[in-house]
Parts: C-alpha cells; structure tokens; sequence
C-alpha cells in the first residue's frame, strides 16, 4: 500500500487521532495485515506515537501485524453453533486448508479462525468466508466451498 | 424529496406517502437480514422483480428487502400484502408459482405456509403463525414492513413523529419526565433505569455532552441489536436525537461492533438521509435545535461493549475497563458526561413519546416495563428473535413460543444472559 492511498484514508478521517481505529480497519480490510511501514505512516501523519499504535494493533483481534490469506474463514464456535457440530465443520476446514485456528498457509490463501458469534445463531452452524455467511454447514457442504475459492 | 423545515413539512410529506400508498396496495416484503440473505433471500428478491416485470405488474407491485422479524430459521421469509399472506423457506424457484397463484389469483401455496408439527393446522397469516402470535412485538413488529435503506418507509409508518413532538411540544424536562414515569430500564444487562441515567448526565457540569448507543453485543448467540439496527436504522437514530434534546448534548456517537458491517452500511445510510432532510444536523425541523452523529466501527474486543471500555474505544485507544468509580454518565468520553445507552433500549424511546408512559407501562412487570427481545437458539423447535413483555416465565418462551425441545425429548438447561449470564436447569423452568 502506497503511502498516498493511506494519506487517503488519513484525509477521509480528518486526519483526527480519535479515528485511529478506524484508519487502521480500513487498511487492515485493504492490505489484510496492517505492515510496519503503513503504521510508521499513520503515526507521522497522526502524530500518534509509534506505541500507543501498535498497544492498539495488539489490542483488538481484527487486526493483525503479519500477513494473512487472501480469504479469511471464521468458523463459529458459539454456544448454539456448538452444539449443532461446529466442530466437525472446523475439523473439515483443517483439513481442506491445512491449518488451524489463528494459522495461515504458506500460499497465503486462507486465514482460519475461530469466532464466539458472528450473529446468526439460528443458522448454526455457522462458517463465514470473507464476510459472507453460510448457514446449516455440514462438513461435506464445508469442503465444497472451500473449494471454490481460488 | 426536499429538506423539512417544520414539522408540518414532515406531516405534509407523511400525507402524501399515505395517499401514494393506500391501504390495500400489494407490496412482498422479503426479509433481507443477515440470517434469511444467508439462507438465498438476495436471490428470491431477484426473482420477484424479474417474474413481476415478466408478468407486467412491477409498477403496481412494490417488492422490498426488509429488515428481521425474527423467524430465521424458517427464512428466507416472504410476506405478502394487503393479505399478510406469509410464505417461509422461500427458494427463487417458489417464485412463479407465487406471483401466478398468490399475487395473481389470490389463493395460497399451502407448501410455503407455516404448519403446526403438533395439529396440522395451517398459519396463513403472519400473525397467526404461533412463534410469532404470543409474542408482543413493539419493536420487532415493524421490521418485515420496512426497508431499512428506506426513510420514506419509516416516515410512512410514522417515523419522526416523536423527534416532532419532542422537540416542538415537550421540553427537555417533560422528555425526561416522560422517559422516568415509563421507567425504562437499561436493556443492555445492568437494568439501570434509563430515566436516571439521563437526569445525571443533564445536571452535571461540562460541556459538550454526549449520547452514545452500545451496538457491541457482544454476547455470543445473541443478535437482537443487529436486527433492530440492521432493519430499522432510523428508528434507533430518532431515539438518539431525542435523548441529546432531552440531555443537552449536540453530538451522538454509535459503536457497532466489527462482525455487523450490514448495520454499519445502513446507520450510515440512515444518517445521510437524516441529514440530507433536515432531520439531523443544524436546526432540526426548523426547530434550533443542532445534532450530529458519528458512526464508529469496533475492531474485536468483547471488554469493549463495557461503557468505560467502550468509551476509551471511541476516543481511538485501547478499550481498556476504566476505573468504576468514576461514572461514566458524569465524566465519560473524553471525560464528559456521556449517557451511553444499548440499542434496544433506544430503539424504546420513540415509542414512549410517541404513545406516552401510560402506555409503555401497560406492558411488564411492575418493576420492569416493556418488551424485551430474546434470542432463543440452540436445541429448540423454533430458533429466532423473540421479543415477549417483560416477565413472561422461561417456561412460556421455551415451550409456547419456542415450541419445546426437538424430537420431544427432555428440557436440560437455558443459558440466559449471555456468558456473563446464569445457567438455568430446573426440569421445568419456571421463570
Ligand atoms: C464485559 C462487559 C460486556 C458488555 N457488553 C455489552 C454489550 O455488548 N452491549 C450492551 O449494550 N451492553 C454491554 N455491557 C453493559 C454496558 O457496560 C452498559 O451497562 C450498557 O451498555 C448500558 O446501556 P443500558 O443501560 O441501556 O443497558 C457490557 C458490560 C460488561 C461488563
Ligand atoms: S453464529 Fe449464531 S450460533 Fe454461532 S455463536 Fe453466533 S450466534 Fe451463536
Ligand atoms: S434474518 Fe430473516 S427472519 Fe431473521
């Protein structure tokens, strides 16, 4: 990410510290990972120093300081999607992916992670890929759609 | 559709939405919520608009993406009007079928209608579905009628009319006065009466003051917050504008957590339209009265849907606990008095001013007034969004509405309350 794409976003904020957490979402959401220079970036522009930001970067789970996959895959692991199998359905996204929870592969192409509730519980259980939602998953509907993922 | 100077301009313009929408004027409500969208709703929306501009009849037959009235699990949801006519498991292949027979001939696909596992009988109409018929749905109710990308819809149903009334006829103090005799009670887990929240807020001292909605929820298998901000934006925003009035404080923020990006698409909308008609941001409705609001998207924290965490949050730092001893309604953000409130229990206020006090009290207990909304989830016949009066036993959510426990086996345990809740495993829950 170019630093004039991040001044961007700076501007569309105002260029306010208080939007700090939303400057970083939005190149979290571009980027996928928020990398060390865009910080560096953000922080000169800003005038927030370099600690409080990365305190910030640690703090919430949206964000991350290394790489990650092309598609994030969230499996649901809250209470009514446990026990309608959730974890049958994350078995089948380790296997297909070839990682677990918090574990990206070395193609980069897919995230994994384990969520407490995406907000569907009537679905459960429920998998979201990149932020569109599959309800009632079995471990065979799981693999299929996995698959279409490039 | 032009700016509203006054509140005459908003009834002149509520007129004539009514007159261009008669009573009898058929309409398919389609739920667009997260659940039904990821069941196909998207899809069978599609079809309705092509089959109806196939069949000649998309300018006399409004179809609209609607937010959830709770039944997701027999979604997508379709209903019908004038008839109310309600269709579940909606698949876009269900749609000719629909516009030739329902729409067309006015008799209905039994296959799509609600059946009762018990008697076989038949629910035509939305309301007499039985999840949905002993359940009093003040807040809920309005949504499978609404689009939420929609002002007109909501100024249609009446929408503003107690921003109007708020800020033309009452002053801050009868606004306060009203929201204490109704006894509204903090619908986020702590109760507190939300009357006395404000009251604090309104007599400390320092300048400016704020109003917040804690749309974290955060609380897994709950989403009762999303369906209101997700499918009645306005609603939610018009309760907001009326507790700055009332407290004196010019600016709102809400705090919508990460996992929601349809809520944080549709308050943003909902926010524009506001602005773009007067009814948000200098002299509301002509009235002096100034409010703007601030949309801020969480990034993954349950600790943040905590007020004082909640409130480091929006000031763009880590949402660490503050100290409690400092009350956050007094010294808040950036520690000013800052009355932060749940969604749902400002989803209530336009209700209260709208129909008074006398009547929100009619509905509870005596010490809790009003509905509340339940997410009922888990092993249950009937999964969804339920909203009962205040005090109504678990028992009667469980098994009346919930319709007992799949393949009749036997009750084990409700969790209430989220993780912060209790664990209830009486055979027979009585409340
Ligand atoms: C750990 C923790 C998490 C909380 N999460 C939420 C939440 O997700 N939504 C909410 O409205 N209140 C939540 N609360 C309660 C808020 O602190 C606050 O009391 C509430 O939002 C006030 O609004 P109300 O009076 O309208 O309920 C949480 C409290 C704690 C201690
Ligand atoms: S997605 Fe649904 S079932 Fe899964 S935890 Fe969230 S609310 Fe519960
Ligand atoms: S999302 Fe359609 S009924 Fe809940």
């Amino acid at each position: 990410m170019g630093n004039d794409r991040i001044d961007e976003i700076i501007q569309k904020h105002h260029g306010e510290a208080s939007a700090l957490i939303q400057i970083l979402l939005e190149i979290q959401s571009e980027e996928h990972w928020l990398p060390r220079e865009a910080l560096e970036r953000v922080s000169e522009k800003l005038g927030v120093p370099m600690a409080r930001i990365q305190h910030v970067a640690t703090f919430y789970k949206a964000f991350s300081l290394v790489p990650k996959g092309r598609h994030a895959v969230h499996v649901c692991m809250g209470t009514a999607c446990h026990v309608r199998g959730a974890q049958r359905v994350l078995d089948t996204v380790q296997d297909v992916t070839g990682v677990g929870p918090g574990e990206t592969d070395l193609d980069l192409k897919f995230s994994v992670e384990t969520v407490n509730c995406v907000g569907c519980c009537a679905l459960g259980p429920v998998v979201e890929i990149n932020k569109k939602t599959f309800g009632k998953m079995t471990p065979a509907e799981t693999a299929d759609v996995l698959k279409s993922y490039e | 559709m032009a700016c509203l100077h006054s509140p005459g301009d908003l009834e002149k313009r509520r007129n004539e939405l009514a007159a261009r929408r008669a009573a009898g004027t058929p309409c398919v409500s389609v739920c667009a919520g997260a659940g039904c969208v990821a069941s196909g709703a998207a899809e069978v929306i599609a079809a309705f608009r092509a089959e109806l501009a196939a069949a000649g009849l998309a300018a006399e037959i409004d179809v609209k993406g609607t937010g959830c009235p709770g039944f997701c699990e027999r979604g997508p949801v379709v209903v019908l009007y004038p008839e109310e006519t309600c269709y579940l498991q909606v698949k876009p292949e269900d749609v000719p079928e629909i516009v030739a027979r329902t729409l067309r001939g006015k008799e209905v696909v039994e296959r799509l209608v609600y059946r009762d596992p018990a008697t076989g009988e038949l629910a035509v109409r939305e309301g007499d579905i039985p999840f949905y018929k002993h359940q009093e749905r003040l807040l809920l109710g309005v949504n499978i009628r609404l689009d939420p990308k929609s002002l007109d819809d909501y100024l249609a149903l009446g929408g503003y009319a107690a921003l109007a009334k708020a800020l033309f006829e009452m002053t801050p103090q009868a606004v306060l006065d009203e929201i204490k005799k109704s006894n509204l009670r903090g619908r986020g887990g702590g109760g507190f009466p939300a009357g006395r929240k404000w009251e604090g807020s309104r007599d400390a001292p320092g300048d400016p003051k704020y109003v917040i909605v804690n749309a974290d929820e955060g609380d897994p298998g709950a989403f009762m917050d999303r369906a209101l901000l997700e499918g009645n934006p306005h609603s939610i925003l018009e309760g907001l504008i009326i507790g700055g009035y009332t407290v004196g404080a010019h600016e709102g923020y809400i705090y919508v957590r990460q996992e929601y990006p349809l809520a944080v698409e549709n308050i943003n909308l909902a926010i524009r339209q506001a602005e773009e008609h007067g009814l948000l941001g200098q002299n509301i409705l002509g009235s002096g009265f100034d409010f703007t609001v601030t949309v801020h998207q969480g990034a993954g924290a349950f600790v943040c849907g905590e007020s004082t965490a909640l409130m480091t949050a929006l000031e763009g730092r880590a949402g660490e606990p503050r100290p409690k001893y400092i009350r956050s309604n007094l010294k808040g953000l950036w520690d000013r008095p800052s009355v932060l409130n749940n969604v749902e229990t400002w989803a209530n206020v336009p209700l209260i001013i709208n129909r008074g006090a006398d009547w929100f009290t009619r509905y509870g207990t005596p010490g809790s007034k009003g509905t509340k909304i339940f997410s009922l989830v888990g092993k249950i016949t009937n999964t969804g969004l339920v909203e009962v009066p205040m005090g109504m036993t678990l028992r009667d959510i469980v098994y009346t509405i919930g319709g007992g426990i799949p393949g009749g086996k036997a009750f084990k345990a409700v969790q209430t309350g989220g993780p912060s809740g209790g664990l209830t495993s009486s055979p027979r829950p009585g409340r």
